[in-house]
């Protein structure tokens, strides 16, 4: 919400979980989805004298988003412990780091084509590594309060990423995560998806005010239980409204009598965030280093490899489609969003058709739309960017019109058929220059009332020349056609 | 002599040669425990039929002349804090009375690679937190040389049953000298390797920067033959080193030639016991006349070492020991007690109109915890979990903690000093010989006071052992500690076998009484 009495402060903790076969500290499967407690062993359900051992996997996956968020790496980091108890936190710590992360000061730089923001650089202050604990299902009937625990996903590699509270608006902070994705995405480091747990995000908000005194600032609400990037749009949203409002009756200030920081729940079905019980006392997670690990040394030389060995980033990729190939932001981001195939697969037929505003436009509407109705990814398309390069580069050299090019590319995905295949099946050929020049002729001496409206200056009376062309032959290329008897008729 | 009374190498002769089978010796032992341990309680738990089992299928490829592992079929006894797949380790705690591993320590799967038949698991003090096996949920464990005394700890059971002939080999673990200092109250030798030196996968942990897994034997030779066995790089262990395994058996016997060792003068200062002072110069002597040159060296910082030891180990101590909590595994106080007062206290906070007390008291959860851990922890582990989350606290972890870090990196720094001088450092285990049982148990700083020479090798990663150098008027044995640079137990395993090749103090035996 933009508003002008204020301004919104929004920082947010992204959980990420990395796609490893096995787990942080030990060599369980990470899995979604198995039977509880079928995965795991002694050293992730903390069993006595059971000692952790990095997943170098892990450390990887963890360094290459680092150095995509553009943060240094210290060659030196170390794990510690962070201790609390929980039923699904068997050790009755988090193995996690504190004071020397792998990673730290960064950024993600976000930007929305149709300008609801300026672009801009949202700061990361780290990210580090920890293992995730277990999942509590508890069963709120009143008769009996029994409480499940599934220790499948403890251990799984966590990434957290902290920002900077760059955002000044719940649209900042969904672009934020959006991009955040799509880089996690393009990094091949996370499947992110939310509601399996592999993306988790916590909002930190405030406000900011001028008032007759100076300015001032609203206490700082943790926002949790946000399911979507949509409900976390919505809750930052409604967020800002509740504490404006409340400001507006009470004055708490940050920092002052009741502005310490709250924690509160999206209500999702409501539209509201609510309170959450705050804990007992103020928590003091004791961390200290984990003896039982070993600190990681990252040398300068391994992160410059790391950083040459990373593919085409969102950002640079579409730099490139729009400088190389002419389209605009919007078009750009609508391809790059669908992942790094596509943007392969547009670049194919770009370059093969020679015109990248009609690719885009052929991928944005044919593609994607028959990629949805089918439910295919575009790995499993079977047209080929090739064969559909081919189509519009005919239809580039006039062989045949757009909406003849429509049913060929129809045949070719629902026939598996060929350009000239389908070509040959619907009965398209080119028709030669000499023979459509005649045809015009004829046309322009059969229709002497449309002859006389054009020279009037009704230009679109050429259009009954073209529906009678296309009468006699199918083939005959509409703007060809106009272009041929606009020329007769002007040498009349 | 009888199979118990001959020392483990002269037991692995007999088994190689044929005269005599893995069953018989290990059944001597087992004999020698049933009749004996009711009155020491040097073993929690025996493992009687898997360990004539495992003997047996020993003595069988044996005949069949197929390879036999490198403890060819000697017994060897394991403390209660080391994992053992589908046998108990309670780790001497109500905590863990009725846990059993699914999982064998690696130091566990090396002794079955090599043979070695495991007897039993020893006593010894809660968690490993104490000096005087007196910690033990499973009843207090007594010098053999005196039943009156206690036999050190945390090892007492590992170093009692040696010294009582109730195995020839024992495993113990020593933080801060618990391998050692009952290896002297018990007339035994004891050695505590080199951080690193031998995994600790599978050890329950007490404070993992310090704990480490290592011998105990009635000789030098003995605890070669079975530290060959325990060492070596683990991937299961992150701080395992790779460093490569030396063959310390072919060592022993390479005596040690321009040997020069070092005597801290901080050492010989106040609590000494006389006794001990006379018998450690002694051994000084004996070293001496075999061509060693002595020098005078100052661990200045090692003043600290008890107050370091004693913030590390509990810091580290409160973390590990968090997961004793009831939920997954182990004890969990009485669930349908805990029910019924909370809702007594319930009832009575809203009766008396109470309801914002009735608000503030624990949840289930909350209750079950510290009930649970009251209950099942003893006092001297509850002690130490207090003083380490003390410790670790927002606020006093810079004042305690990472203090405590600083003067470890220093008492460190001293030894690297002193060993560029002096080969070996000797001093004496223990302050005093055994003392009698009760005697320290309610005044805990004067229990850690014990361990003044013992805990800065933990500090600083070191490697030191301790052999028999005389006893005391009443008959009580005194230990020699030598303490060598890191990854150096060859040249203390040499320098001890030296010394035993010299002197009988370790061929002396108690004589156990019913």
């Amino acid at each position: 919400m933009t508003h002008d009495a204020f301004q919104t402060i929004i920082g947010l903790e992204v959980h990420v979980q990395l796609q490893t076969q096995t787990k942080l500290f030990c060599r369980c499967s990470t899995a979604f989805g198995a039977p509880p407690n079928t995965q795991t062993c002694p050293v992730c359900i903390g069993m006595p004298g059971a000692l952790p051992v990095m997943n170098g996997k892990a450390y990887q996956l963890a360094l290459r988003t680092a150095v995509a968020l553009h943060c240094e790496i210290p060659r030196f980091t170390k794990w510690d412990r962070k201790q609390y108890y929980y039923p699904d936190l068997p050790k009755g710590y988090q193995i996690s780091q504190f004071d020397l992360p792998m990673s730290q000061n960064g950024h993600l730089a976000i930007s929305d084509p149709s300008g609801v923001f300026e672009p801009k650089k949202v700061g990361i202050i780290r990210a580090h590594l920890e293992d995730d604990a277990g999942k509590s299902m508890h069963d709120e009937a009143a008769s009996k309060a029994d409480s499940r625990i599934d220790l499948n996903r403890t251990g799984t590699p966590l990434l957290e990423i902290v920002s900077e509270p760059d955002m000044r608006s719940a649209a900042e902070a969904r672009a934020y995560l959006s991009e955040l994705k799509l880089l996690l995405m393009y990094l091949d480091v996370s499947d992110c998806n939310m509601q399996e747990g592999s993306l988790r995000v916590d909002a930190n908000i405030n406000l900011h005010l001028e008032t007759s005194h100076g300015k001032v600032a609203t206490p700082i609400v943790e926002v949790k239980n946000m399911n979507s990037f949509r409900a976390v749009e919505r809750a930052l949203s409604y967020e800002a409204g509740r504490q404006f409002e409340l400001w507006e009756e009470r004055h708490i200030q940050l920092g002052g009598p009741g502005g310490h920081k709250t924690t509160r729940g999206w209500d999702d079905e409501v539209q509201v965030t609510r309170p959450q019980r705050e804990k007992e006392e103020s928590s003091d997670y004791r961390y200290f280093p984990d003896p039982d690990l070993v600190p990681v040394i990252t040398e300068t030389d391994h992160v410059e490899e790391v950083r040459r060995n990373l593919d085409e980033l969102p950002a640079a990729i579409r730099k490139r489609l729009e400088s190389k190939y002419k389209i605009t932001s919007y078009d750009t981001d609508v391809i790059v969003n669908q992942g790094r195939d596509f943007v392969d697969f547009y670049v194919t037929v770009a370059e093969s058709c020679g015109d990248g505003k009609r690719a885009s436009n052929w991928l944005q509407q044919d593609v994607l739309r028959t990629l949805k109705e089918a439910e295919l990814s575009i790995e499993e398309f079977p047209v080929s960017a090739d064969s559909l390069g081919d189509l519009l580069n005919r239809v580039s050299a006039g062989d045949l019109d757009n909406s003849r090019a429509k049913d060929v590319f129809s045949r070719m995905f629902n026939e598996q058929e060929s350009v000239e295949e389908a070509m040959s099946a619907l009965g398209i050929v080119k028709v030669d220059t000499s023979a459509l020049e005649s045809l015009c002729r004829e046309l322009v001496t059969a229709n002497p009332k449309v002859v006389a409206d054009v020279q009037e200056g009704k230009s679109q009376a050429i259009g009954a020349l073209i529906g009678q062309a296309r009468k006699q032959n199918s083939n005959a290329n509409p703007a060809e056609v106009k272009r041929i008897c606009l020329k007769i008729i002007a040498s009349l | 002599m009888s199979l118990i009374e001959s020392t483990a190498a002269q037991l692995h002769r007999q088994l190689t040669s044929g005269n005599v089978t893995s069953v018989e010796v290990t059944q001597s032992f087992l004999d020698h425990i049933q009749q004996h341990d009711e009155h020491y309680s040097a073993f929690i738990s025996l493992n009687v039929e898997a360990a004539l089992a495992q003997a047996e299928d020993i003595d069988r490829r044996r005949a069949s002349g197929k390879p036999v592992g490198a403890l060819g079929g000697l017994p060897v006894a394991v403390k209660d804090v080391i994992c053992t797949k589908g046998q108990t380790t309670t780790c001497g705690s109500k905590m863990l009375r009725d846990f059993v591993p699914p999982y064998d320590a690696t130091v566990v799967c090396k002794l079955k690679q090599a043979d070695g038949v495991l007897l039993g698991k020893t006593n010894m003090d809660e968690f490993a937190m104490g000096s005087s096996t007196e910690n033990s949920a499973f009843g207090v464990t007594h010098n053999p040389w005196d039943r009156t005394c206690v036999p050190g700890g945390s090892s007492g059971g590992a170093a009692a049953c040696v010294a009582a002939r109730m195995a020839p080999l024992s495993v113990g673990t020593d933080t801060g000298g618990s391998i050692r200092q009952p290896a002297a109250f018990c007339g035994v030798t004891g050695m505590k390797p080199t951080y690193g030196r031998v995994s600790r996968f599978g050890l329950v942990a007490f404070a993992s920067s310090l704990d480490q897994i290592g011998p105990i034997a009635q000789t030098a030779e003995d605890a070669a033959l079975l530290l060959q066995a325990l060492a070596g790089h683990d991937p299961n262990d992150s701080t395992s080193s790779s460093k490569p395994v030396p063959d310390f058996l072919r060592a022993i016997n390479q005596p040690l030639v321009g040997l020069k060792i070092g005597v801290i003068r901080e050492h010989f200062g106040e609590g000494l016991d006389d006794e001990v002072a006379a018998a450690v110069r002694e051994a000084v002597h004996t070293y001496q006349a075999l061509g060693a040159t002595v020098s005078d060296i100052s661990l200045p910082h090692n003043q600290y070492a008890i107050a370091t030891y004693y913030v590390i180990a509990p810091s580290e101590a409160s973390s590990n020991l968090a997961r004793y909590d009831g939920v997954h595994y182990g004890f969990r106080a009485n669930e349908a007690e805990i029910l019924e007062t909370l809702k007594q206290e319930r009832d009575t906070a809203t009766a008396t109109n109470q309801e914002a007390t009735g608000k503030e008291l624990d949840s289930e959860l909350i209750r079950m915890y510290q009930r649970t851990r009251s209950e099942g922890f003893g006092s001297e582990v509850q002690r130490r979990i207090m003083l380490g989350v003390y410790a670790l606290s927002e606020g006093y972890a810079s004042k305690y903690y990472l203090k405590a870090l600083k003067v470890r990196r220093l008492i460190r720094q001293d030894f690297d000093k002193a060993f560029e001088k002096v080969d070996l450092i000797v001093g004496p285990t223990s302050p005093t010989p055994a003392y009698p049982i009760g005697d320290k148990i309610a005044d805990p700083l004067s229990m850690y006071l014990g361990d003044l020479y013992t805990v800065s090798a933990n500090l600083a990663g070191i490697a030191g052992i301790s052999i028999p150098c005389g006893f005391s008027k009443t008959g009580l044995p005194i230990g020699l500690q030598l303490q060598a640079p890191a990854f150096e137990e060859e040249r203390l395993l040499q320098a001890a076998h030296m010394f035993q090749q010299q002197t009988d103090w370790h061929t002396k035996r108690p004589s156990l009484k019913n």
